[in-house]
């Protein structure tokens, strides 16, 4: 199931550059919310507080609390806490070294599993879950880097699903691909909130519309307005969200 | 606001950074360790002949009278001679591969280059004692002492084996470095600057002198040090062809002996303590005047190259 | 300067760059050659299995040389890469940018410009003195000493190149940063790295310097690490050295082998690992 998250008076730093400045954001539990803003605006970011990876960069600095299912995320073991809060990059990133199977149990793997039963099981599901096992069922031996980038994103969704996180960020996972493999992930990520609770970053107006339960505008470090996706689509309270999702923006 | 957070982190993180941050401390303890061990060893020479170690050119064990010059003069004319000879040539190794060559040339000629430089230095000798140094006194020596005999260098009878032979063969060994160095170097400039160069109609070479040599001066400078770094420490190959005889003579024909050279030959036969301790301050020398080199050589290469953080890839 | 002198002395120039590689490559073909010549005629069945025969004597052969070289080559790489794939991590995945890394850095580089007969000097005085005889170990160690500078090169060099979106990906996974590390960004560099290690131990595979006063030598068999041991580069500097044809005669023939050893260590490392798939 996915989990509820609530973030409070959130403020990120890359060095003495302010990057959040102040976020309050309440992201309901299997729910897709989509954060929308111009580049820059702290996105990224943004979703990478939330499974605490901002903090391993040198040089940066977090301030405010994150709360998971009731618990702050800081209270806990970051290692652990990113087994909760998956996450799928902008550019599809397998581990080169590995193959398709490989890539898909890595995390479970890694972390202590050795059941090799289990671990098929984990990637038949996880692939399923991810539309890529009819693909690459006959060839889970080959490197993870001789898939298409569509099948690599999706294989990336997919080693994140084996963890079996309850909350899934999404950076940006479909601006590298080409609008069929879009098609795929978008249609994925409908399905997957049944069970997770999915951020996912986006410069596409009309995926956020299509995808999304909920939208959040960013700009320059704050979040703008938040609302269902209908909502702010079709009668934004503030002008600046109406101007950036009418192109007027800038 | 401000409430502890956990940082994590497993037993195995904190395990692994530790093991690597020692290894990686360890090379710094390494290197002071070599030079205070060598410090040590040296101490009784050193406090017994003072400054007159380097400057006293006599060498007779069984006397104990223990100077340096002769092996310091021997190692300063070869390496400067192997200097003279492969700075010039591996440097138009180096245009010539970086500026010049189609790049499966580049390859193949570029493997041999380096090859010269993966042959070991025993073998380098073993050539020098039965091909190089019979031909320098059948062929080259005669020759020179014919044309440039007027010259003291090229005075004398032709033996052979002498600081002319050292000097070649450390030539033939210092020349990948420094091809090597000044290929990395030029490789750092810019391809910008040579397009700028040929649009303003400059010819390959001008294009070369203009526009990648500037700027690769001081790492081709680095290159050269680095070379001559190396040339001063070489032991088998000069051991086995500079004839071995402490004796400082102008001729290059002449027999005469390096600082490693009597290292590698004295040290198992060092009877007594103040000899052994005259040879390790030989080597400690040589480790200073190899260190001092090899610092200023890298500041250079690295101003051209590397950058002190290792290189921007991320 | 009218144009036809500037063609004319950029001819030149090109030519004179052309000359200077001929002249370089003439030495490497004429070690080679003779090597080749000289080691060919004095190779045999006896050279790999027979001991040093008494000075003069036909028939000897360098089989506990060769054995020696292999034996302390292997103590040496299994110091010597560990510790520096071990530091190199740490250059590059714990501390990239801080005074300490940069002074290890430093100190590499300039480690691998000491000449390595003072790593003899050094290793004679701190452990055969104090052990009280020469032995494979001291050898081993001294040829430890002057590999670690060279893999934490060349392994900082490939780890590198890895992707840094490739350490996220497994952090992003709940993955430790250790086993992160050790089972993903290691094995991703890995034909590089293989390729690094491979090239240092051909390197000093061929180094007599340092073991001339750490495992000496021995004509017979040594029964322990802890024996002066015999190696090629020393057995081959002693031949050459020596008044006896029959000894030149192995010392070609041991030349022969050292450098077939090294080429294709030199050729597998570059072409069998060649990777460029990171
Ligand atoms: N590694 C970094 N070091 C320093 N500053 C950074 C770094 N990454 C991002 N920033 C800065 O932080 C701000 C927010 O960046 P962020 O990546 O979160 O934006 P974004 O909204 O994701 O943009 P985009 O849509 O282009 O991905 C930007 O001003 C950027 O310059
Ligand atoms: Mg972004």
């Amino acid at each position: 199931m996915g989990q509820t998250l609530s973030v409070r008076q959130l403020e990120a730093w890359y060095g003495s550059n302010k990057t959040l400045k102040g976020i309050n954001m309440e992201v309901a539990s299997n729910h897709v919310t989509a954060i929308i803003g111009p580049s820059g605006c702290g996105k990224s970011t943004f979703v990478r507080c939330i499974n605490r990876m901002h903090e391993t960069m040198p040089g940066t600095k977090v301030k405010g609390e994150i709360i998971l299912d009731g618990k702050s995320i800081y209270d806990q073991d970051p290692v652990a806490l990113r087994k909760m809060v998956g996450m799928v990059f902008q550019k599809p990133n397998p581990f080169p070294s590995m193959s398709i199977y490989e890539n898909v149990v890595a995390g479970v793997r890694l972390n202590g599993m050795r059941n090799k039963q289990n671990l098929q099981g984990i990637a038949e599901k996880s692939l399923r879950m991810a539309a890529l096992w009819d693909e690459v069922k006959d060839r889970l031996n080959y490197s993870g880097m001789s898939l298409s980038g569509g099948q690599q994103q999706r294989l990336c969704i997919a080693r994140a699903l084996a963890v079996e996180p309850s909350v899934l960020l999404m950076d940006e996972p479909a601006s590298a691909l080409d609008p069929i493999a879009t098609t795929h992930i978008e249609e994925l990520v409908r399905q997957l909130k049944e069970d997770y609770t999915i951020l996912i970053v986006t410069h596409n107006m009309q995926q956020a519309a299509r995808i999304a339960d909920s939208t959040a505008f960013f700009l320059n470090g704050e979040l703008v307005e938040h609302g269902a996706t209908s909502e702010i689509f079709t009668n934004p309270n503030d002008k600046r969200t109406e101007d950036y999702i009418t192109g007027r923006f800038g | 606001m401000s409430k502890k957070r956990i940082l994590t982190t497993s037993m195995g993180d904190q395990t692994l950074r530790l093991l690597t941050l020692l290894m990686a401390v360890s090379v710094l303890v390494l290197m002071a360790w070599m030079g205070w061990q060598m410090f040590d060893a040296a101490r009784p020479s050193i406090q017994k002949f003072g400054l007159s170690f380097i400057t006293n050119r006599v060498w007779d064990p069984v006397k104990e009278q223990f100077g340096a010059l002769p092996f310091i003069y021997g190692t300063l004319v070869t390496s400067l001679l192997a200097l003279l000879l492969a700075a010039p040539i591996g440097l138009g190794v180096a245009i010539f591969l970086n500026e010049m060559a189609e790049s499966k040339f580049r390859a193949v000629v570029g493997f041999l280059v380096e090859m010269l430089a993966a042959i070991p230095s025993v073998v380098y000798g073993l050539w020098g004692i039965f091909v190089l140094a019979p031909w320098l006194r059948e062929t080259v020596e005669p020759g020179l002492a014919k044309w440039l005999g007027f010259i003291p260098l090229f005075q004398g009878t032709p033996v052979g084996f002498g600081m002319l032979a050292g000097g070649l063969i450390l030539a033939v060994m210092i020349l990948p470095t420094i091809a090597a160095i000044s290929r990395e170097v030029m490789a750092a400039v810019p391809n910008m600057q040579r397009e700028a160069a040929l649009a303003l109609g400059a010819t390959k070479w001008e294009m070369i002198r203009v526009a990648v040599l500037p700027y690769a001066k001081s790492g081709i400078m680095g290159g050269i040090m680095l070379g001559l770094g190396r040339a001063l420490g070489e032991t088998m190959a000069v051991t086995m062809v500079i004839g071995n005889r402490p004796d400082i003579l102008p001729s290059l024909f002449a027999p005469a002996y390096s600082m490693a050279a009597v290292i590698a030959n004295e040290f198992t036969e060092a009877t007594y303590d103040l000899y052994l301790s005259a040879l390790v301050e030989i080597g400690l020398i040589l480790f200073g005047i190899t260190l001092v080199l090899n610092f200023f050589a890298r500041l250079l290469v690295w101003s051209v190259a590397r950058g002190p953080k290792g290189g921007n890839v991320v | 300067m009218n144009d036809y002198f500037r063609k004319y002395k950029n001819l030149m120039m090109l030519t004179v760059f052309i000359g200077a590689t001929i002249i370089a490559l003439i030495p490497l073909f004429g070690v080679l050659g003779y090597v080749v010549k000289n080691g060919l005629s004095a190779l045999n069945l006896q050279f790999f299995v027979n001991l040093p025969k008494a000075m003069g004597l036909p028939g000897g052969g360098m089989a506990n040389a060769i054995a020696g070289t292999l034996i302390m080559v292997l103590i040496a790489s299994a110091l010597g890469i560990p510790i520096g794939i071990l530091a190199a991590i740490y250059l590059t995945e714990y501390d990239r940018h801080s005074w300490l890394s940069t002074a290890v850095r430093f100190a590499t580089d300039v480690l691998t410009g000491i000449p390595s007969i003072i790593v003899g000097i050094v290793i004679y005085t701190a452990v055969v003195l104090k052990m009280g005889n020469f032995s494979a170990l001291a050898g081993g160690l001294s040829l430890a000493v002057i590999m670690i500078p060279l893999i934490i090169r060349s392994t900082e060099e490939m780890l590198k190149l890895v992707s840094h979106s490739i350490r996220e990906a497994g952090f992003a996974l709940g993955i430790s940063k250790a086993k992160t590390i050790l089972k993903i960004v290691l094995p991703t560099a890995a034909k590089g790295i293989i390729t690094g290690a491979m090239l240092a131990v051909a390197r000093v595979a061929g180094e007599t310097a340092p073991l001339l006063f750490t495992a000496l030598g021995n004509q017979y068999w040594s029964r322990s690490l802890n024996e002066p041991t015999a190696s090629l580069p020393v057995q081959i500097f002693q031949y050459a050295t020596s008044p006896y044809k029959e000894w030149h005669q192995l010392a070609w023939a041991g030349s022969l082998v050292l450098i077939l050893m090294v080429i294709t260590l030199n050729l597998v490392a570059r072409y069998a690992f060649r990777s460029k798939s990171i």
